[in-house]
């Protein structure tokens, strides 16, 4: 069973982003770029699934730039055997990816789909869902758990009240979550290896698929500011300052 | 023009987040009908019918809706939703799971996470975990939108009297089974809902050391909640987590002990009301957003607080 994993190139979680001064976007000149977080628990997670005999090929699949190419090979250097770069210069909104990753999906019939949950750059979590309702198949959004069986996927889900469990027969698509594992790091010699290891560019024209936006973003300003406040010296003082002055506890 | 709004719910109970969607699709005009869609949840629709400005409560009340599994709400969603201009669902766990799958199945995008509206077809949401807020139109003729509870404050519960009719057909996909459900059970405010929120972070240094924050969280009312370090580490379990991939909340009062304050904490609770910080590194960057910060020992701060309440 082959398994896909969708990954995206997006800004470092460790750097604070900046608005553009003309409130046209963020200013992405010079900022260090990585696999999306849930991205690349994604990939750890198709990785495991080969390691445990279950998947017989990961493939990393990307939509993008051509300096996504910097990813996938991170992806390959964590243990996806091949990636596909579907290159596109014009920004790709979730229900683009989805269409075009529903054209690779025709392409390569994995029997998994894992993405991440979410990037953190857009936040909006939507491509994995989105992907589902294109090809007809059933989601186990938010995993903190994946099992293969039997050609069923049972998928422990993060909720809003707890944990959910559900199954679902494959193929599935599955969304990680922060605790479905702690990605490994890529050693020296696979990301040696990994530069032999094949990456394939297509377009989404060749792909047959229409990716143009559908929403356009008017403006990006910053949130409102919050500055510090005081320090205050005592419990005694803060309880003080809770009832008397911000008046919030009784 | 005219909103459907599919309610938030357990089959027995309306979630007041309902009542924070109900407010954006105020803002946003026109008749708004509420769909709720479950199995025997007719105590829910009678709810949403009393509702003030909800014209009709749609009721899909079948087997196949229990667990409201997104393979089956979405072909539902579509059916139902067809001729309204704007669909709204809120951003918990079970809006964001299949909302996106009804935008696609309508082929149109969908606007994620809201905080405000600026005009039928333009909509505020943050983006890059709230650093920045983003002005997004959308320009598909049908609108599919998930609202941040927190961004609207809620439509008054009660003074509606709307009818409410069956709708819908049972739609069961057939491709996914619910299994169980683990949810938590707890005696205090749920966290989106709490008026006051206290949550630890890693420098609680263990699950057992947070029944310290539940002594205080007990006088004032408060819900508790926790950082994201403070569940990988296995502490507590993931439903406390606040932060840009957790829940998000903005709460009359928070107070955050033994949290450093990471940008990915920070985006599910700076829009609190007051903030209190409690740590011991007085460079700790919640510092930078807390309006009282307490540099302090948390095992020794926080018995006090509880005493002095």
């Amino acid at each position: 069973m082959k398994v896909l994993v969708p990954v995206k190139r997006v800004v470092d979680a460790n750097v604070k982003v900046r608005i553009k001064p003309d409130g046209s976007g963020i200013d992405l000149t010079n900022v260090k770029m990585a696999v999306n977080p849930f991205c690349e628990i994604a990939i750890e997670e198709a990785v495991r699934l080969q390691e445990a005999g279950v998947a017989t090929e990961v493939i990393a699949v990307s939509v993008g730039g051509s300096n996504c190419q910097e990813q996938l090979r991170t992806c390959l250097a964590l243990g996806a055997d091949r990636a596909i770069l579907v290159q596109t210069e014009t920004e790709a909104q979730p229900l683009a990816v989805a269409k075009i990753l529903k054209a690779v999906y025709d392409r390569e019939q994995p029997g998994i789909v894992i993405f991440g949950k979410q990037s953190i750059d857009g936040d909006n979590g939507q491509t994995g869902q989105m992907f589902a309702a294109l090809t007809g198949l059933p989601q186990g959004t938010f995993a903190s758990n994946l099992s293969v069986t039997d050609g069923k996927a049972e998928v422990v889900r993060e909720v809003d009240g707890g944990l959910q469990t559900v199954m679902l027969s494959l193929p599935a698509v599955v969304t990680t979550d922060l605790r479905l594992n702690e990605p490994r790091y890529a050693s020296l010699p696979n990301i040696m290896k990994a530069r032999r290891k094949p990456l394939d560019v297509t377009t989404p024209e060749e792909l047959g698929v229409d990716a143009a936006p559908r929403f356009e973003f008017l403006s990006v300003e910053p949130p409102p500011g919050r500055s510090a406040g005081i320090k205050v010296e005592s419990v005694e003082e803060l309880v003080d300052k809770l009832r008397n002055e911000a008046k919030v506890i009784e | 023009m005219s909103v459907l709004v599919v309610a938030e719910h357990d089959n027995s109970v309306l979630r007041p987040v309902t009542l924070n969607v109900l407010a954006a699709a105020g803002e946003i005009g026109g008749d708004v009908d509420v769909l709720v869609a479950g199995s025997d949840c007719e105590d829910v629709a009678r709810s949403a019918a009393a509702v003030g400005g909800v014209s009709r409560v749609l009721c899909a009340d079948a087997p196949a809706y229990a667990h409201q599994l997104a393979e089956n709400m979405a072909p539902l969603i579509v059916e139902v939703g067809t001729d309204y201009e704007h669909i709204l669902a809120a951003h918990t766990t079970t809006g964001k799971n299949f909302l996106p799958r009804v935008a696609a199945l309508f082929d149109v995008a969908m606007i994620s996470d809201i905080i405000g509206v600026d005009s039928p077809d333009t909509f505020k949401r943050p983006i890059y975990a709230g650093n920045g807020i983003a002005t997004v139109r959308s320009n598909d003729a049908k609108k599919v939108v998930s609202v941040r509870g927190t961004g609207f404050d809620p439509v008054p519960d009660g003074g509606g009297s709307a009818s409410v009719e069956a709708a819908g057909s049972e739609h069961d996909a057939g491709i996914s089974d619910f299994v169980r459900d683990e949810l938590a059970k707890s005696e205090r405010p749920e966290l989106t809902a709490a008026r006051v929120v206290i949550s630890g972070g890693r420098g609680m240094q263990s699950g057992d050391n947070f029944k310290l924050l539940e002594g205080v969280a007990d006088k004032l009312g408060a819900a508790v909640g926790a950082s994201r370090a403070a569940v990988d580490a296995g502490f507590v379990p993931n439903d406390m987590q606040v932060g840009q991939t957790g829940k998000i909340v903005a709460p009359e009062l928070y107070v955050a002990v033994g949290i450093s304050g990471a940008i990915q904490h920070l985006a599910g609770m700076k829009d609190s009301k007051v903030i209190v910080a409690i740590n011991k590194d007085e460079e700790a960057p919640i510092f930078q957003v807390a309006d009282y910060g307490l540099v302090a020992d948390l095992f020794t701060a926080v018995p006090e607080l509880d005493d002095a309440l």
